[in-house]
């Protein structure tokens, strides 16, 4: 029982620091389906996973929903069924995220956003998270270059002995008017080819309850208000085919993806507007596929590519503001090739070649059209001796902007070298329980179209926004054949990491709405991040996964040094949005063919601007969920409840989040 | 189970010391002492602060020269039941007899207040509404939410709306140009400054005449583009800036002369021949104060002016009269009052635009006196005086 003493104690480390405050903890597990995958050796340091059982659980979520439970991530979540969602991890910024769907980064050239609202969980089988970037050298080059990365996998085919076929099908619904059908037909054609096809369809009229309450400092209410959120609906339809191959020396894939959405954008909750009547209409279209050959023990290559067309309108038609109906499509191609070789055993070199050209239209006065060629070169070498494992990486990045109107700016070409190493150690003789890890990367993104040619905003002599990270961390893990506990999982990171010429809107000329970007902000970063999970076993029928995280973040601006006093001044003042504390932990509690589940979400107080005054306050929030779902033969029923205390929150001031609200589904597998 | 219990029982005592959601306080105001006291005929000056679009963070602040108190957020405490406070961005504030005007932009509303005590009157709604000026039992206040053109770029006029200062009624309204902002009233006349600001490179270059007897628009004095304030002096001239079109045409100053006849439109010049650029401007004597900002893609950096225009000679007879250095400390001065009593200056520093801005108070020789903290986007003033 000394493990689970070192667990606690060691979980309680970074809580008794910072007692008052809060909380707590945990995720996830390489248990799950390890006949299949096994645990991924190729990488040096572990990421947070959801796959399997804990995944499931949370089928009716969306992705966006799903790494809440993830450590050192926070959403800005501004409400309802097609509120836009985005995530950021370790305080750096969205824009540093890499979202990789099937090991292809989803871009956006436009503003840097992916919207994880697109993908659907019925579909996924495993979301990753990785900090710096996927610690394995086998990758694309586009892969070395996020501070951050989102690894989204969805279904690859399996079938029992006997069977050519999957089926499954599903019907969701509950509150916002919401409707959900899923169809997903998955083939086995012959030993070597299987296919999938999947597509859903959503519909909400996003309507929900929200309720703003003020008091006087006595104590009486000074007002008290509950309305309904309007221009929250949804209409949406995702198709998805993908073909799945295998060689004797290899494996390849393609995939097309075609994504339709109409939705009501609501807007900020202001006195004396409660409705808003602006849309938004997407049309998202890709085809991609890779191909990985092992020529032979000692050599093996990939070679990937992608297209992508994405078209978006936005109209607002409200006559009390600015009338707008704006097109934008960008077209994006992409190339890669990736190269391994053993040099000698237990020494690898990968080289890796990416080609990327994007293309952004608008229908805005004044654009200029521009357009991005991207080259990127990583070299990256995996050594292992003794006990430690050593992967290193230097990514060469070289970009060059066009514009189609001959005499606008354009942004000089870049050409850039960024390294990243990666050491793990197991400091036991023969025992790879305990496990240490560090990592140093150091990374840009690149500025947007948006950030460089947007029409009065963008500003085309932006540099490249940096980071810098620094992270320690342990893990110790260890399984049991028999007993109560079958695995104990527990992990710590510690980090401080920079972020500098962070790309920010600045005030220009006068008025109000007159704003550029401008490479002005730095941000000081230092955070603990600590994950303990446990897989209990016990009376033949039962099981219990539980899993909980705990977020410590400290990120202060150190924009303007002059900006210092002590209490309102901005210069070391915790960043808007980011908590000190967050958390989350869930329970799945298995029975024979009844699941109960629970899962709790906390996120601490914060401010919305770096002027950490009262008037910025920003209220914790807590969200617990419950759901219960029964297998019986081929159906699977599912109910849940979340929010289930009500809680009243903003994530984002004046955007309410819904309050308590139901979902059901009935899952049917042939 | 025993372990399982101690996990259990950590977790909660985890759960339980975590901070909780408390009740919400409606905004509390917040004082602190800046400056001497004085007992002149200008007892104090009100300060909107704008707060950025969509926070809902339009807050008024009060000096009180009497005692050299700075309040903030005065209108929470002197109406705390209304709902989601006070709004979203200020854009003008103005005192007639003895009631307080704010002009309320996204919150599609005009705020009447009691001048003394900030405590409620009514609202009137007008949709976009953006600047206010006053002419017997009217107040005017213009808008951009007029009849919208049906074609490809969504034109839609503006308009200038007739309100009953007693009834708080809206009895008419005229017809604009496109986007009206600044509004000034002279002889029975008012002139609007028309920006076009929705219409890049469509930009509006006109000062719409309207009479006032019979609401309707006369005729149109073309000036520069993008136009901004309009200011009337004791000359019977008027002054109104443009912003410039942010591209080839920089912002600039302009004076009009006999605007209601024969309007001879001269550009004010600096010594060196420029032009000047006048974010926000007010008329104190035969002086007009203005501080403007302009932003030279060659350097990437921003120039401030602050300026003093002598509208009798039309001469800029100081490009600043900050004199004692502080403007080195002002990010994004955006807007300036003078204090007719005791000419002391007031620059209100917008700084980042998200997070508190600062007002500063100079002598008439330009030395600071104090500075205070004040809301988001500190920008329109007004003076209180003994009644």
């Amino acid at each position: 029982m000394k493990v689970l003493e070192l667990f606690i104690i060691v979980l309680g480390i970074p809580l008794l620091a910072f007692p008052q405050e809060r909380d707590s903890v945990i995720i996830n597990s390489d248990m799950h389906e390890v006949t299949v995958y096994g645990r991924q050796r190729d990488e040096i340091v572990p990421s947070q996973r959801l796959s399997g059982e804990r995944l499931e659980s949370l089928r009716s979520h969306s992705v966006a929903d799903a790494l809440r439970y993830f450590s050192g991530v926070q959403i800005k979540d501004y409400g309802g069924v097609g509120g836009l969602k985005t995530v950021d991890v370790r305080s750096m910024g969205t824009n540093h995220m890499g979202v990789f769907y099937d090991g292809i980064q989803l871009g956006n050239a436009q503003n840097g956003l992916v919207d994880l609202g697109r993908f659907s969980m019925e579909n996924i089988e495993e979301i990753a998270l990785y900090n710096g970037q996927k610690a394995q050298i086998f990758q694309p080059a586009r892969d070395f270059g996020t501070s951050g990365s989102v690894y989204i996998r969805t279904r690859r085919p399996r079938f029992d002995e006997s069977k050519r076929y999957n089926v499954r099908a599903v019907l969701k619904g509950g509150s916002f008017g919401q409707i959900s059908p899923t169809i997903v037909w998955e083939q086995k054609w012959n030993k070597r080819i299987s296919t999938s096809l999947s597509a859903d369809y959503t519909g909400a009229d996003g309507k929900y309850k929200f309720r703003y309450r003020r008091v006087l400092p006595s104590g009486t209410v000074a007002w008290d208000t509950t309305a309904v959120r309007q221009n929250g609906d949804l209409c949406s339809f995702r198709i998805e085919g993908a073909v799945f191959g295998n060689t004797d020396d290899g494996t390849w894939n393609a995939k097309v993806y075609y994504y339709d959405s109409n939705r009501g954008i609501p807007g900020a909750i202001v006195n004396n507007v409660w409705r808003f009547a602006q849309r938004q209409w997407d049309r998202n279209f890709f085809v991609q596929g890779s191909w990985i050959k092992h020529v032979s023990q000692r050599y093996k290559f990939q070679v990937a590519g992608k297209y992508a067309n994405d078209w978006m309108r936005y109209l607002n038609p409200d006559e009390t503001t600015m009338l707008l109906d704006n097109r934008f499509r960008q077209n994006e191609l992409y190339l890669s090739t990736a190269h391994n070789i053993e040099l000698l055993p237990r020494w690898e070199l990968n080289v890796s070649a990416d080609y990327q050209y994007n293309r952004l239209n608008a229908n805005l006065a004044n654009f200029v059209y521009p357009s991005r060629h991207t080259l990127l070169v990583a070299v990256a070498t995996q050594y292992q001796f003794w006990r430690f494992r050593v992967m290193a990486s230097l990514l060469g990045t070289n970009v060059w902007d066009r514009t189609t109107v001959v005499q606008s700016k354009v942004r000089d070409a870049l050409s850039r070298w960024t390294p990243a190493v990666y050491i793990s150690c197991n400091p036991i003789k023969d025992n790879t329980d305990l496990s240490l890890r560090f990592f140093y990367k150091k990374i840009f993104r690149l500025p947007t179209f948006n950030d460089l040619y947007y029409t009065e905003v963008g500003n085309t002599s932006l540099k490249p926004e940096n980071t810098q990270q620094l992270d320690f961390g342990l893990i110790y893990q260890h399984d049991w054949k028999r007993g109560v506990f079958r695995h104990l999982e527990f992990k710590t990171d510690w980090y401080c990491s920079k972020v500098d010429n962070k790309i920010i809107a600045v005030p220009r000329g006068s008025g109000q709405y007159r704003w550029m970007m401008m490479n002005v902000g730095k941000v000081r970063i230092l955070g603990v991040e600590t994950t303990a999970q446990t897989v209990m076993r016990w009376c033949r029928d039962w099981s219990m996964v539980l899993c909980a995280n705990y977020t410590y973040q400290s990120a202060q601006d150190r924009t303007d040094p002059t900006d210092n006093d002590p209490y309102y001044g901005t210069y070391g003042g915790q960043i808007a949005y980011i908590p000190w504390h967050s958390g989350s932990a869930t329970a799945n509690l298995k029975w024979k063919q009844l699941s109960l589940n629970y899962a709790f979400v906390y996120v601490g107080e914060r401010y919305h601007a770096s002027s950490n005054i009262r008037e910025n306050y920003e209220q914790p929030w807590y969200t617990h969920d419950l759901s219960i779902g029964y297998t019986f033969r081929r159906f699977t029923f599912t109910l849940e409840c979340n929010n289930v205390f009500d809680q009243q929150y903003d994530v984002v001031p004046n955007y309410p989040m819904p309050g308590r609200n139901w979902k059901g589904s009935i899952r049917v597998e042939l | 189970m025993r372990n399982v219990q101690a996990f259990l029982t950590m977790y909660s005592i985890i759960v339980l010391m975590a901070s909780c959601r408390q009740d919400v306080i409606v905004w509390p105001s917040e004082s602190e002492t800046a400056g001497n006291a004085e007992h002149g005929p200008v007892t104090g000056f009100y300060l909107l602060n704008e707060g950025n679009m969509g926070s809902n963070k339009c807050t008024l602040d009060y000096y009180d020269y009497t005692n050299a108190t700075y309040t903030r957020n005065i209108y929470g405490n002197a109406n705390p039941d209304v709902v989601k406070e006070l709004g979203d961005v200020g854009n003008d504030l103005q005192i007639y007899g003895s009631k307080l005007w704010a002009v309320i932009n996204c919150s599609n509303k005009v705020e009447v207040m009691d001048a003394a005590t900030a405590t409620r009157i009514g609202q009137i709604e007008i949709p976009n509404c953006r600047y206010i000026a006053f002419d017997g039992p009217y107040a005017y206040i213009t808008s951009y939410a007029g009849p919208v053109q049906i074609d490809d770029n969504y034109k839609q006029l503006g308009y200038v709306a007739r309100v009953d200062t007693a009834t708080l009624q809206i009895t008419d309204k005229c017809l604009v140009g496109y986007q009206p902002d600044g509004i000034a009233i002279l002889d029975g006349y008012a002139y609007v400054c028309n920006s076009g600001g929705y219409m890049v490179n469509n930009y509006e270059t006109t000062v719409s005449v309207v009479n006032l007897s019979s609401m309707t628009e006369e005729r149109r004095i073309p000036v520069a583009v993008n136009l901004q304030y309009a200011v009337a002096d004791r000359f019977g001239q008027l002054w109104v800036s443009s912003r410039g079109d942010y591209y080839d045409a920089p912002a600039s100053l302009y004076w009009i002369d006999r605007p209601g006849s024969s309007a001879i439109v001269n550009e004010l010049t600096s010594p060196a021949g420029g032009h000047v650029a006048a974010s926000a401007m007010t008329l104190c004597g035969d002086s007009l104060y203005i501080v403007g900002t302009e932003f030279s893609y060659v350097t990437q950096e921003t120039t401030m002016t602050y300026g003093i225009v002598n509208v009798r000679t039309h001469s800029l007879v100081s490009t600043n009269f900050i004199t004692d250095g502080t403007d080195s400390r002002i990010r994004r001065p955006y807007s300036v009052a003078v204090n007719p009593d005791n000419g002391q200056m007031l620059v209100a520093d917008a700084r980042d635009y998200v997070n508190p801005g600062r007002l500063y108070c100079f002598s008439p020789d330009g030395v600071r006196l104090w500075d205070v903290r004040t809301g988001d986007i500190p920008a329109h003033f007004v003076f209180m005086r003994r009644q």
